[in-house]
């Protein structure tokens, strides 16, 4: 069984394939900080139509006021009572879907602990930030998903991963669990439904310079981290090379 | 029948009753519809999500609580505010909805108040239920008020208030209906996958299905209201192929043999989104549909008189007699059928030459065939 990965190719321009973008419908969560405020930005400049989702209301005004084709929706991936009516808002607005972004994440316990210091309640929390959340959101949104792909237009679902899901660094026990628990549903999703033309890829952006790696790393070297930016700018690039191979 | 109380999608112990094109009647686990495809078939379903159709709220004139049940829509125009809706007094699905009281009196001009939301009547269509409303919000906010207050729309014989997840089929994709397509409640990605390993092929259309029952008599028989629909490019090429390879086409559900046969002209169907306005029934000629996957049906309903476009009169009845004798589920949860247009029906509204058609696309004895029907 093969992992597909996104490969990125940061230098690339890009600017000239904004057709490219004019026809794609995005749903990103988490997308009022960090790298998910940073994809909401450049794929709302390039065209893009994009739905996005946070739990804070005024946060997802703000942001929508300054992004032009974007819809902003109050939910908690978390709150399994907001996913079907969030769902219903992202295909409701946009009409349909190409690309799923499972980008919002729950760090565990701040500060960060040992596994053994760890609460029962700050694990279950992150499995369901990061794993039930945007399992139940990409069964919600699937048929949008695989409508398109019958269709013949991009499907394509991005998972935000982590080196954290593959390495096990002590002190990241609920949250390094849980990338590692979503990664691999990513790949059991990517081998039961490409064959239908929906494609799953675990993205792992790097170290960012965004509010969550503040909270796990509070003293770190800012001017070494990549920005929210750059990041975003790398996956929209591996986005559009990976829509565009077959599969 | 007896009504299916529970709200599960895929029991293991659903059934289904299968006409096969002789009239030959069988009852099967539904786990076995697999098995009845072959290689070359085209299945067709409606991927429309379920809107939480049913808003309560206000009567602003008279103060009066009311239950609003969204109907319909002319278009998927992605800018429309205006729906068709059936007004119910106070109350809601726990009540039959035969016995659920009349709206208070309505004008045009009405405001009411639905949650968050707030509209006016247009017009009335068909008082004192049936009205046309505009609601007075941008899109996105109509949308997230039908996402916080909106119901699904229900019936009695459910008693549990329904989540979205109960009525969304696992291919629902843009929320445009208004009720279930509920025949696609028996497709799972399982099934999908199955179907293209067996050779056949998997198509969808987007349907607004629109009410079941409005709670009037007079009213329950103009269902189903007018219905847009639309058919992708890839769904019609692959209707018009199937038809030109006499390769069987299967639809899941009533909605797309309506939209199937509204779209076809001259044997061809073509891309596109149109109004679905005629009803299928006992005078329908199937253009296109070979077969349909449905629910159970009572005598009497829409859904009911559509089938006799499939089978002839004493075929239904007999069909009927043995959902019963098997105490078969209805509703929308319930059991299903899977129902060929037959020989004695196609004998009945259409030429001999188009009967040999058949007999040969589907493997029959034709010289039995001929014998039958008295064919030269």
């Amino acid at each position: 069984m093969g992992t597909e990965t996104l490969k990125t190719n940061t230098g690339a321009d890009i600017a000239s394939h904004d057709s490219f973008f004019d026809q794609l419908r995005v749903a990103i969560t988490g997308g009022t900080s960090g790298l998910g405020l940073a994809l909401v930005r450049e794929f709302s400049a390039r065209g893009a139509r994009v739905g996005f989702l946070a739990r804070h209301a005024e946060a997802v005004a703000k942001v929508e006021r300054e992004n032009q084709n974007t819809h902003g929706i109050v939910a908690d991936v978390a709150n399994k009572d907001d996913i079907y009516p969030a769902a219903l808002q992202i295909v409701g607005e946009l009409g349909g879907l190409e690309i799923l972004i499972n980008n919002a994440s729950d760090l565990g316990p701040v500060p960060l602990a040992l596994l053994a210091d760890t609460s029962c309640e700050d694990l279950e929390k992150a499995m369901t930030t990061n794993v039930l959340g945007p399992f139940r959101l990409t069964k919600a949104l699937l048929g949008a998903l695989s409508a398109s792909a019958r269709e013949g237009r991009a499907a394509l679902v991005i998972n935000i991963s982590s080196d954290a899901a593959v390495t096990p660094y002590p002190k990241w026990g609920a949250y390094g669990a849980s990338k590692a628990a979503f990664r691999h549903m990513t790949e059991i999703w990517n081998q039961e439904l490409s064959v239908e033309g929906v494609r799953f890829v675990s993205f792992d952006p790097g170290d960012m310079d965004t509010p969550m790696h503040a909270l796990a790393v509070p003293d770190a070297d800012r001017t070494t981290l990549k920005t929210a930016e750059a990041a975003a700018h790398e996956l929209i690039t591996a986005i559009e090379t990976t829509v565009t191979r077959p599969a | 029948m007896i009504a299916a109380t529970a709200p599960v999608q895929r029991s293991p112990r659903t059934r289904v009753m299968v006409v096969d094109p002789s009239g030959q009647i069988r009852d099967l686990p539904r786990a076995s519809l697999i098995d009845l495809l072959r290689p070359g078939d085209l299945v067709v379903a409606n991927d429309a999500a379920t809107i939480p159709a049913s808003l309560s709220g206000v009567h602003v004139p008279s103060h009066r609580p009311i239950e609003v049940r969204l109907a319909g829509v002319s278009s998927f125009d992605p800018q429309n505010r205006e729906f068709s809706a059936v007004v119910f007094g106070e109350g809601d699905f726990h009540t039959l909805t035969e016995d659920r009281p009349q709206p208070p009196s309505l004008a045009e001009g009405d405001q009411l108040q639905l949650g968050p939301l707030s509209a006016k009547i247009l017009h009335l269509l068909d008082p004192p239920r049936l009205v046309l409303l505009e609601f007075d919000h941008s899109r996105d906010e109509l949308w997230a008020g039908l996402a916080h207050h909106g119901r699904p729309i229900q019936y009695s014989h459910i008693q549990v208030p329904l989540a979205l997840w109960d009525v969304w089929t696992p291919i629902a994709g843009p929320p445009l209906a208004f009720e279930p397509p509920s025949a696609g409640f028996a497709l799972s990605w399982q099934l999908v996958t199955e179907m293209r390993v067996a050779g056949a092929k998997f198509r969808t259309i987007t349907h607004a299905a629109g009410l079941s029952s409005t709670g009037d008599p007079e009213l329950d028989k103009r269902l189903p209201f007018d219905e847009p629909y639309r058919v992708p490019q890839a769904t019609a090429d692959a209707v018009n192929l199937a038809k030109s390879c006499g390769r069987r086409i299967i639809a899941v559900g009533t909605t797309v043999v309506r939209a199937l046969e509204h779209a076809a002209r001259e044997g061809k169907i073509a891309a596109g989104e149109n109004l679905a306005t005629e009803r299928i029934g006992v005078k329908t000629r199937l253009q296109v549909v070979d077969a349909l996957l449905s629910g159970t049906h009572e005598p009497g309903s829409s859904h009911y008189e559509l089938l006799r476009a499939f089978l002839t009169d004493a075929e239904l009845q007999r069909l009927n007699t043995e959902l019963n004798v098997r105490e078969y589920r209805t509703h929308e949860f319930g059991d299903s059928v899977l129902v060929s247009r037959t020989l004695n029906k196609l004998a009945e509204d259409t030429t001999r030459w188009e009967i040999r058609e058949l007999a040969q696309r589907n493997t029959f004895d034709l010289p039995a065939v001929r014998h039958n029907l008295r064919l030269p």
